[in-house]
This record gives C-alpha cells, structure tokens and sequence, in this order.
C-alpha cells in the first residue's frame, strides 16, 4: 500500500529537513560514526539474532519454516511529554476495556442504553457464553494489552488496533533493547532512554497479583505454550524465563482434585495462574473445540469454580473485534465519563447501507479490513489493489458487507532506517504493552516500533515484511 | 521440573552422543577402507559400521552397493534416513528447543550454532575429501554442548537427566560396536602375530577412541582379552560400560538425594551396575561374550524405559 502523496509526518526530520529535538542527540552521534563500521555493526546484529533463535515461523511458508524478523538500527524516539498523553490515553482506554467486558458477561448495560447495537454480539464467535455471569480473579479481564499506535502529526496519535486476546512482540522489545545496548553502549550513556527490561519483572507480578485464593504465599504462574511450532514460541519460552514461571504444553496439564496441575517428574503439581498463549477456541476440548489438544480437558470448570486464574481470560477478543473497535469512542465515553484522550481511526461500518455505498465509490482509496481477520491477512489495500483484485473485493464486500469494515488510507508518520545509501524515511507503528492487575494499570515506557521496509509501503506486519527498532521513551 | 523437560533434556544429550558416535564409526570406516586394496573386505567394513548403527536394513531400501562414499552419505545427511546425523542434530535441536527455559543460555546457543553449522555443511553431498573436515566438525561441536552444560549448567535434576542420557546413549553405543565386533576377540581366532587382526583390534579400539590409551595403558601388546576388559571394565577409560554406570549412578543418586526417594530405575540400576562390578573378564568369555552383549543391551534399554516411566517424561 502506497502513502497517498509525500506529506506524511517524518519524526525525525521536520518539512525543511532540520532535526527535531527528540533526535538531536542521536543525530549528533550518528554523523559522527564511520559508515563502513555502521554496516559491519548492521550485518552483526542478523548474526546475533540468528545465534540466539529469536526466530518467528510465518504460517503457509515451508521452506522458511523459521525467519528473523529484520531488525532495523536507528530507533525510534519519543519524547517524555508524547509519552505522558500516551500514558493517560492508553490508561483511559484500557480501564474502559475491562468495564466493558464485564458489563457484557453481566447486566449488558450498554445494549440497555442503545448504545451497541445488539446484533454484534450475535454469532459473533468472541462471545463466550461460558462467561456470562462469571467474573475472573480479581475482576480483571484483559492482564496484557497491547495498544497498536499510529501517528499522523505532531499531536495526532491514533489507536488503530487494541490487541485485547494475547498480543505478541513484546520479546522483541526487550531483545531490540539488548542489542541496541550492546551495539551501541555509549548511546545510553549520552542519552537518557527509559529501561524496558523490567517488563518480565512486572509481568511476574501483576499475574501473581490476579492468582486465585486458593494460592499459596507465591503463587505458581506457568506459561501455556501451543508448542515450538507456533510461530511466537520463542516469545513464550523468553517470557517464562526471565518470569521464572514454568513453560507448559496442554499435554502437560489436568484437572487433578478440582485444581489445574502440571505433570513434573515427582508428580503433578497445582498451577494458580496461566498465562495461556492459545487461543480461547482450543483452551478446553470440554467446552471449546473438542479435538483441541493444545488445551486441558476440564479448565473451564477449573476456572469457573475459581481455582485456577486465565490470563487473558477466555472472552476477550469480543473487546478487539473489528466491529467493536469502532465503537470505542462510546465504550470510552459511557464507562469512564470522559472524552476519549486517543482518537480511533475514522472508520466505516459496511453493515450500514450509507457506509457500504461510500465504501464502493471510494474503494480504490480505502484499506477495507475483515471484521475478524488479523495479521495483515484478508485485507485490501486499495491504493494498491489491482483492477481485478478491486473488483474482487466488490463482489465479497457486497455478498457479505457484514464482515468488512474499512478505513481510509492513513499517511502514517516515518522514521528513518539505516540502508546502504545511508537514512531512508519509512513508515512505522507503535505498539505499547499495558499490564493490569487488582494493584493497577501498568505501562512499560517503550514498546514494539514495526517498521515498513519497503519504501512507500504502509504494512509493517512482521508476516508481511516488516521489520522493527529499539523503541525510546526519553526520561524527562 | 516438568517431566516432559526432563525427556527433553534426555534426549538431548542422547542425540548428540548418537551424532558424535556415528561420525567416529564413519571415521574408522573410511581410515579401514582405505588400508585395505582389496574391494570386497572394503564392502564388508562398510556394512559393518551400518549393522552397528543399526542402519543396514535401511540402507538397503535405496542402495545396493556398499561403496564408501554412499554409506557415509546415507549417514550423514540423506533425506530418506531417519537415523541420519543431520536428523539426529535437527532433534537435538529441536528437543532443546523444547526445554530452552530448563537450559543455560550458553548450552542452548551452542546447540543452535551446532545445528546452524552442519546443516550448511551437510547441505550438500560429502566427498571423499573433505569428509575428515566435516566428521570433524561433528565431534567439535558435540563437545562444545557437552563443554558448556560442564561449565554453565546448575548440578540439578535437569543437569542429571542430561547426563543420564549421555551415559545410557554412550553405554548402548560401545557395547553394539563390541557386539559387531565380537568375534574378532574370540580366543579361537586369536592368530598370535597375525596382522588382520592386528588391524581390527586396533579398528575397535578406534571405534570407541581409545586405541592411544590402550597402547599406553599396555605398552603397545594388543590382546583380545585385555581389550576386551578394557573396553567393558577399565574405571578410567570413558567409554567403558563401567565408566558409564558408574556415572548414571552417580547421575540418579543425585536425583534421588533431590527428590528425597528412590525410584523402580534405581534398583534396576544397582542389579545392573552390580553385576558389572562383579564379573570378570573370564566369565565373561566363559558365559559368551556376544551373549554377555546382548544382556547387557536389553538391560540398558530397560533402565532407560524405567527411567522415563519414573519420572514421569510422557503421560
């Protein structure tokens, strides 16, 4: 997908190309380096990254069964007061998140009012119905968010995606840290960038936090991995790690006396708090998906007597389904009383006969996105489509309206990547990781920056090309 | 610790033993086929290193001939072969994979670069000239892991099942080598001076590296009967069967002093490990030597079954 015209926001360069504050510093040391050590230093850090495995499987890709993620030099800045509006926003947000899905297990005020239509909860798969009237450990839904970010303008961010099920990426925040430090220590000690390596100190215990009564005095947290051939099993295997929790398969995990156990070599063990990295659909072959053996048979009867704590719970992604998105300025509104501080991304509803006829006359102009797809896959970008995929997409959006909703062709802002030629602007996101918890709202300063590599390109999904930076949140 | 960690860990050790064994077999193949003009005892060396691999069935499904560079393909890399090195690395790989929050940093990354290197070496068809490089690289690297779980690794339950592995996967190599071989350490063909067997003694002896410190430890007389002793009961020797029980011993007393208990693998050990220690190098002849083998085979095997079931590696 092409930017429509080169007006975007660069964030490092202002329109006649003068450095912005946040970027002095680094600019001052970048132009100073020697450019033939910068590309051996750029060539290294593939090397480092394939010795460690931090790899990711791209689904429907045989031959490249694991690839790295190209990780890109420069990183991207933001400032303290950018950071402090992010915060409150994010915070904002989140809160609502978690009303919202109460209230939707429950009393259902927000239908009440007329302000969701009903109908997008039905057959909407990302209802659980084992969760009406059930309220998780503590009372909290979603225990990690991650928020994806777009910026337009010096002030304009937008939220273009709430990953409300279990987000990934946040290994690579951590390691595009590490790398960075090791690079390039003398940048850290010029610059005063805020430490994200405290994320799985957090992590450990904010899900400690959520552990059900019937825990001990330090509860037992396990990660529930789908196995090393999914594609985010070095993230699950890193986080469990650095938490010091235990990385568990389904096989490794029953119900034993009315509580979820893990088989260890002396015998099975309880477990208090899951950090599941499987989908809600394969979690209980009991009550989802009967011949899911990614899941424990009987958990969710576990979860319901409250013995046993899901992180996140099973239920969640009704709150990032596309279609819900784009109610969030009401979900904001009608469960905190305030205006949203982070603005959606204008969206059209095709469902609605007004939206679906703008969204047909202007489809070459529109990203036209499935209601429960993800990933970068199913979407059509219409600056880019060709005439027969427009076309294509006509028909399906006609046929079945319902799924689609679409968005106009954001000039996303750029920050520059180191190439060969020297600093190229390319277009970015940014995807901050929230922990909940009874104790509160916890937001690590930094985050996943996805980059765009090809130039013009606008999808930085990591399946689709993208690569990412070292993401700074500067100290005030 | 979970137990499906522990097979992990097991396995793993257990592989890059089996990886490193099969390159030393290879390696004594080709340094016999090449001391040898004549065509067909060249085929029947390369059919024995397949027998002690127990790949020979295997082989024949593709192959006919027993040339050396098709037999030292076949177990290196061929696709068709399981039991290939390149496939025995991938599951070592893989299996540290599984269990990488159980291991070090340093073992996991030695693993990786381990199966990164051969993968590109046995990218494409080994040729007589530089198999010696890549059998090298194979021993390298198996003791690059097994140096840095030595150096890096906490002496636990994991450390133990690692080594458990190493040990049961060493003990079962050296007593099929033996076991191939048994015949030529018959006292019935003991020519006394004759250069054949000379030569397969010291093949024996090499199967298992161990031709120097025998040479050293007995002044140079080869015998069969004190190669035999050497390669089943000499405590110094590493790839003894004595040597290897002793350590898995050590090995499950360690878990047992952890877990506070014994398990049903502990008393199979102890019978085992009891009758190594008794028996002499002439019972051993006296009850058969292949016989004694094969015992001692299916016992191995055995323990390593009650092991897994002990301590619970699969539901």
């Amino acid at each position: 997908m092409k930017s429509t015209g080169g007006t975007c926001y660069d964030e490092m360069l202002d329109a006649d190309g003068t450095v912005r504050p946040a970027y002095a510093e680094f600019r001052e040391w970048y132009d100073a380096q020697d450019t033939a050590w910068l590309r051996r230093q750029d060539a290294e850090a593939e090397r480092f990254f394939r010795r460690i495995g931090i790899t990711f499987n791209v689904y429907g890709d045989e031959a490249a069964e694991e690839r790295l993620i190209p990780f890109d030099m420069i990183p991207r800045i933001i400032t303290a007061r950018e950071w402090r509006t992010l915060v409150r926003g994010i915070e904002q947000r989140v809160r609502a998140l978690n009303a919202f899905l109460q209230d939707l297990y429950h009393r259902q005020e927000i239908i009440r009012a007329g302000r969701l239509p009903i109908y997008f909860l039905r057959d909407n798969e990302a209802f659980l119905t084992q969760m009406i009237g059930f309220t998780p450990p503590g009372g909290v839904y979603t225990h990690i968010v991650g928020i994806d970010l777009v910026r337009t303008g010096p002030e304009e961010f937008m939220v273009l995606e709430d990953n409300a099920r279990t987000p990934s990426g946040v290994s690579y925040m951590l390691e595009n840290r590490e790398t960075m430090m090791a690079m390039f220590p003398e940048l850290f000690t010029k610059i005063p960038v805020r430490p994200v390596s405290d994320y799985p100190r957090r992590l450990a215990r904010s899900l400690r936090a959520c552990a059900p009564e019937c825990a001990g005095e330090r509860p037992v947290v396990a990660v529930l991995t789908p196995g090393i051939y999914n594609s985010a099993y070095f993230e699950h295997a890193f986080l469990a790690d650095q938490m010091g929790a235990e990385l568990v398969e389904g096989g490794d995990l029953r119900v034993v006396d009315g509580r979820v156990a893990m088989r260890t070599t002396t015998g099975y063990t309880p477990v208090d708090v899951i950090y599941r990295r499987v989908d809600d659909n394969y979690l209980d072959p009991l009550s989802f998906h009967p011949d899911s053996i990614l899941g424990v048979a009987g958990i969710m009867d576990v979860y319901r007597s409250g013995k046993i704590t899901i992180a996140n719970a099973p239920g969640t992604g009704i709150a990032d389904d596309k279609a819900i998105y784009t109610f969030m300025p009401e979900i904001v509104e009608f469960y905190t009383g305030e205006k949203p501080i982070l603005k959606n991304v204008p969206t059209w509803r095709c469902i609605e006969p007004d939206s679906l006829k703008y969204v047909l006359d202007n489809l070459a102009d529109l990203v036209v996105k499935e209601v429960h797809g993800s990933g970068g896959y199913g979407m059509l970008i219409g600056p880019a489509a060709s005439k027969k995929e427009l076309a294509e997409f006509e028909a399906k959006l006609r046929a079945k309206p319902e799924n689609y909703i679409a968005q106009p062709t954001l000039s996303l802002s750029t920050v520059p990547i180191f190439t060969k030629e020297g600093l190229a602007p390319r277009h970015v996101d940014l995807r901050p990781f929230v922990l909940v918890s009874p104790d509160g709202i916890d937001i690590t300063p930094g985050g996943l920056t996805r980059v765009a590599l090809k130039k013009g390109s606008l999808v930085v999904n990591s399946s689709q090309g993208g690569g990412t930076k070292d993401s700074w949140v500067l100290e005030d | 610790m979970l137990g499906r960690a522990a097979n992990g860990v097991y396995w793993m050790a257990r592989y890059l033993e089996r990886a490193e064994n099969t390159a030393r077999l290879i390696d004594v193949g080709f340094h016999l086929a090449l001391t040898r003009g004549n065509r067909a005892s060249q085929e029947e060396e390369w059919k024995s290193v397949l027998t002690t691999t127990g790949q020979g069935a295997g082989y024949l499904v593709n192959h006919g001939e027993y040339t050396g560079v098709q037999v030292f393909n076949y177990l290196l890399r061929e696709k068709d072969n399981p039991g290939s090195v390149l496939q025995m690395i991938e599951h070592a790989r893989t299996n540290a994979r599984v269990v990488r929050t159980s291991i070090t940093n340093e073992v996991w990354e030695a693993t990786n670069e381990t199966w990164m290197l051969l993968r590109d070496l046995l990218s494409r068809p080994v040729r007589e000239t530089n198999l010696g490089e890549v059998l090298a690289a194979i021993r390298r690297q198996a003791m690059l892991v097994r140096g840095a779980m030595e150096g890096s690794m906490l002496r636990n339950d994991v450390f133990n099942f690692a080594r458990i592995g190493t040990f049961i996967e060493r003990a079962d190599s050296t007593a099929r080598i033996l076991d191939v071989k048994y015949y030529v350490l018959l006292p019935s063909v003991a020519w006394v001076g004759s250069n054949l067997d000379n030569v397969q003694w010291d093949t024996l002896l090499r199967s298992v590296a161990g031709n120097r410190a025998y040479s050293w430890l007995n002044a140079g007389n080869m015998d069969p009967r004190g190669i035999a002793r050497f390669l089943i009961l000499d405590r110094r020797f590493p790839r003894s069967l004595v040597f290897c029980y002793e350590k898995i011993r050590s090995n499950m007393a360690g878990l047992a002093m952890q877990y506070g208990g014994e398990t049903q693998a502990h008393q199979l050990l102890r019978d085992a490990g009891a009758a190594l220690h008794q028996i002499t190098i002439e019972e051993v002849f006296e009850k058969g030597l292949h016989e004694f083998l094969r015992e001692f085979i299916g016992k191995n095997t055995q323990i390593g079954g009650a092991i897994a079931a002990d301590y619970r590696f699969i539901e």
